[in-house]
């Protein structure tokens, strides 16, 4: 079993596992399943400032994905540790790691990535999980203008410009 | 003061709502960490948190990501229309519901959607996955999650002047 377990689980056992977060959510407490909001919260919980945005009552409406956020950091360390598998080809260690941070390629896709990642998720109003599973299951338009442009920007990115600094 | 709208500025930003309430202690918190936890052991081993697997589905070299979003949608979906038609009721009380997200003009999904995927595909991570990927012991992403942090930041401040 835990050898079994051990194994990189296939699409078909976890696409619809990842789903039933959907529901699951809504029924803890009517919550939409998605992570961006964790990042505004963060936000608003260390550097407000005055900006209006990050002016909301994030504990009662953001702490949840906070909770969210911190447990799977945790599940991420009970699988890697408990559940390991070879991942070293899965993250490049020659772009994702402490030493390549100071190269060009590094800093860019640490860095840069990242803060058009937080950006882009925030100003569209959601990631992977908010719009491309949230969004799309409940059939709102908006979500599926912004799957199609996250396609768009991922698709031009990773064959025009990445290759251009890898 | 009247304030006339104009649809491209960015809308109010949204209100606390009641049912919010239940979740302001540390307690009312655990059921969202617990499943959190579950939801970071799936991403980890389905691998779907990896910068590879992304580069694979950009460049459509492999059925992995896309199987695994499209029954992840075909789930919820399903599973939506379930609790919409049974009227299900959340554990707070309330009628379960996904609040409509504002189309407005649409600006904001085609460029925030957009940014995001320039983002996504360069450093490989979606904000769940940034925290499973940390957790996992990838800690050079706790440099991506600052970044994106300070990302998430700077639209909120840049928010008032943005066309949305």
């Amino acid at each position: 079993m835990l050898q079994w377990l051990s194994q990189p689980w296939p699409w078909y056992v976890a696409g619809p596992l990842i789903g039933l977060f959907v529901p699951l959510l809504l029924l803890i407490g009517n919550k939409p399943f998605g992570a961006t909001s964790s990042l505004r919260a963060i936000c608003a919980a260390v550097a407000a400032r005055d900006v209006e945005f990050f002016n909301y009552d994030w504990k009662r409406s953001g702490a949840w994905n906070i909770a969210l956020v911190v447990g799977i950091a945790a599940g991420g360390f009970i699988a890697a540790r408990v559940l390991p598998h070879d991942t070293s080809a899965l993250v490049p260690a020659s772009i994702f790691s402490w030493s390549a941070l100071l190269s060009a390629r590094g800093a860019i896709c640490i860095v840069v990535g990242g803060f058009l990642a937080g950006f882009g998720a925030a100003y569209g109003g959601g990631c992977t999980s908010g719009h491309g599973v949230t969004g799309l299951a409940s059939l709102q338009l908006a979500s599926l203008i912004a799957v199609i442009a996250i396609f768009a920007g991922g698709i031009v990115t990773t064959w025009f410009l990445l290759p251009l600094i890898l | 003061m009247t304030a006339t709208i104009d649809p491209r500025r960015a809308p109010p930003v949204r209100v606390t709502t009641r049912d919010d309430r239940a979740h302001v202690t540390l307690r009312a918190l655990v059921p969202y960490a617990i499943a959190g936890v579950i939801l970071g052991i799936i991403l980890v081993k389905s691998e779907v948190v990896y910068w590879s697997r992304i580069q694979e589905m950009f460049r459509f070299q492999s059925f992995h990501m896309y199987g695994v979003l499209g029954s992840a949608f075909a789930t919820a979906f399903l599973s939506m229309q379930l609790l919409t038609r049974r009227a299900a009721r959340a554990r707070t009380g309330e009628t379960v519901k996904l609040a409509a997200k504002e189309l407005g003009t649409g600006r904001r999904y085609w460029i925030g959607g957009s940014v995001f995927g320039v983002g996504w595909a360069l450093c490989g991570a979606c904000p769940g996955p940034l925290f499973a990927l940390m957790g996992s012991g990838v800690t050079v992403y706790a440099v991506t999650a600052m970044a994106a942090l300070g990302g998430t930041w700077t639209y909120g401040a840049l928010r008032p002047r943005l066309p949305h």
